[in-house]
């Protein structure tokens, strides 16, 4: 250690000056725009119109965070994407974690079989014209089981499942079925307690996914009001910015009269709100989601 | 011979019994591969349309066949043709630049000494990754606009004198895509390869210090050569995403100006398909797709097996 010390030569000095000024370009670069954001939308909309807002709001308002919660269809796409994503991540967990449990047991009959065919679903799919085609068929579209049933299993989460279970010891299984536990019980009771870190590693992918997403409610729900989500009812403002930017006018049409709000504001509000709770959460989960990308990066 | 006789045989041995005494796993297996068959089977069925004049009143059985003329078409359709070279060239720029970016960020975090330095840095670096596109597209926006930040530092330097307006430009449209792309995964996308490096042998550092190696030195003739493995591997399994990697931001930030190197194969898909009701093209273009996708993870398995570097299968 202290040989190491010394050694700290002037070329070492330079380098950990210039890799220092690289993390606080990065880091700088990454939280600017989203500190940004937050700034524009706690100030009055028609000022912000003219720019030149950066880390702190230049003439102070909450009437933007009064509008976006006054606002129905936010409403909504919140009741719905908090819906989804409490019914969609528990569904698929539960699902992916029974399919894993089979898969994993090493005496299952059919366990390469129903591995080799949850495989082949990573890189040959219908495409979306077909798979629409099937939704429809089946009266997915339309309903808001569409965010929750088609994407229940899948192969990825599925096989980050699988690898963590094969981990486990063998042995396990093989006591508790001399003391007559049949493979329900064992699930329940031996393998699913054990595989805690990889669930909660799955139930943060899968809730993350659901949370963001915006595109099956543009294809499959544009027409139903009742499911629309809230990234989708985000996207719609952002078009209407990028459509009529610097149009402060176009905030009157939501009726508010004093017209202190603009779309580029309200878009901002609603933005904050929306990445409010994944911002708080995802410090806290790290260990989580490490866990799932080195054992699913590591093989398969 | 002998041997798989023997085989068939233990294995007709326990099947009965097995089958009895696997009949939970049997069970659920039958449900799951239903499900399976329904939503990622079935779909591939959908093909057969490409093939004909799909007429939704007369469904698939009902709809005349017309071979390759749908093919036909998009190959000899200019907007098609282009349509592949976007989605192709952002999807590889987006591949080269966001991997460099990644193995950059690893490579220079491992070489922070400090752990608190090192961890806020990396927790910092994770929270694009969890936001949707329609956020990272709006912020973007913000960014870019005649008003926004870059626009600003770019007028006060006085490197130009009027605001840019960067979403009006082709030439800009490719390489917003792979920024946004690098801001958004960058810290995610080095997780793997802060993983690899912390499995590198560390007395491999200490033999190269004795030598009087620089850390520069170290970096190139141990880290790196250390998680080459992993970038391979990452590089294999990521080629075959390459013509997927085109679709949220294109969709979102592309506009009437730029549309000519912002369309991507599912655009056009989308708009064939879904919005002109033209089945049969749309599902044409996604087949073309997939079989793209195949070949290119096929193509980079074999070359990866030449190398001799590790293989996805």
């Amino acid at each position: 250690m202290k040989k190491k010390k010394v050694k700290s030569s002037a070329g070492s000095k330079v380098f950990t000056v210039l890799n220092s000024l690289f993390m606080i370009a990065f880091i700088v670069i990454t939280l600017y725009p989203v500190l940004n954001t937050v700034a524009i939308s706690f100030n009055d909309g028609i000022d912000a119109v003219r720019g030149g807002i950066y880390l702190w709001p230049r003439k102070f308002a909450i009437k933007n965070y009064q509008t976006v919660l006054a606002m129905e269809n936010l409403i909504t796409g919140a009741k719905v994407t908090v819906a989804r994503t409490v019914i969609g991540t528990v569904s698929s967990v539960i699902a992916n974690a029974l399919l894993a449990y089979v898969v994993s047991r090493k005496r299952f009959i059919f366990k390469s079989q129903l591995s080799l065919f949850w495989v082949i679903t990573m890189y040959v799919n219908g495409g979306m014209i077909p798979v629409f085609m099937l939704y429809r068929n089946l009266g997915l579209t339309g309903s808001f089981w569409v965010y929750v049933i088609p994407g229940m299993i899948g192969a990825w989460n599925m096989l980050v499942m699988r690898t963590y279970m094969l981990g486990l010891p063998d042995s396990l299984e093989e006591s508790a079925q001399l003391d007559g536990a049949g493979y329900m019980t064992i699930f329940t009771k031996i393998i699913s307690p054990l595989c805690k870190p990889v669930y909660a590693t799955v139930v943060l992918f899968v809730a993350v996914g659901q949370w963001n997403s915006w595109f099956d409610a543009m294809l499959y729900n544009r027409m139903k009001t009742e499911y629309t989500t809230l990234q989708y009812e985000l996207m719609k403002l952002l078009s209407s910015v990028m459509q009529q930017s610097g149009n402060a006018a176009a905030a009157s049409e939501r009726g508010s009269a004093a017209a202190a709000v603009t779309p580029i504001t309200v878009r901002s509000a609603a933005t904050v709100v929306t990445m409010l709770p994944i911002i708080c959460l995802y410090p806290f989960l790290q260990r989580y989601f490490i866990t799932g990308l080195t054992i699913g990066g590591v093989k398969e | 011979m002998d041997q798989g006789a023997v085989k068939v045989k233990r294995d007709k041995k326990i099947t009965w019994k097995e089958i009895k005494r696997q009949k939970t796993l049997l069970i659920i297996s039958f449900f799951v591969v239903i499900y399976g068959i329904i939503f990622y089977y079935w779909p591939l069925t959908g093909w057969i349309m490409a093939f004909q004049n799909y007429k939704p009143a007369k469904g698939i059985l009902g709809s005349e066949f017309v071979g390759l003329d749908k093919f036909k078409f998009l190959f000899e359709d200019a907007t098609f043709l282009r349509v592949i070279r976007n989605t192709f060239c952002m999807g590889a720029l987006n591949l080269l630049t966001t991997t460099v970016m990644a193995i950059l960020f690893a490579v220079l975090l491992n070489e922070i000494r400090s752990s608190v330095a090192k961890k806020t840095v990396q927790t910092i670096s994770y929270l694009p990754h969890f936001l949707s596109w329609i956020i990272v597209a709006g912020i973007l926006h913000d960014a870019l606009s005649s008003t926004g930040i870059v626009n600003d530092l770019l007028l006060r330097a006085n490197i130009i004198d009027q605001a840019i307006n960067f979403f009006a430009y082709p030439r800009y449209f490719w390489p917003i895509v792979a920024f946004a792309n690098c801001w958004k995964e960058t810290g995610w996308n080095a997780i793997i390869y802060l993983a690899a490096i912390t499995a590198i042998d560390p007395s491999l550092y200490e033999a190269a210090s004795i030598d009087g190696a620089g850390r520069l030195q170290k970096i190139r003739h141990i880290t790196l050569p250390g998680i080459k493995p992993t970038i391979m591997i990452l590089l294999l399994m990521n080629i075959g995403n390459v013509l997927n990697a085109g679709f949220e931001v294109q969709y979102i930030l592309g506009n009437g100006l730029v549309k000519s190197v912002s369309d991507t194969i599912d655009i056009y898909v989308l708009k064939w398909g879904i919005s002109q009701n033209d089945f049969s093209l749309g599902t044409a273009a996604g087949i073309f797709k997939s079989a793209v996708s195949i070949a290119l993870i096929v193509i980079g398995n074999q070359l990866a097996k030449r190398a001799g570097e590790e293989r996805l299968f």
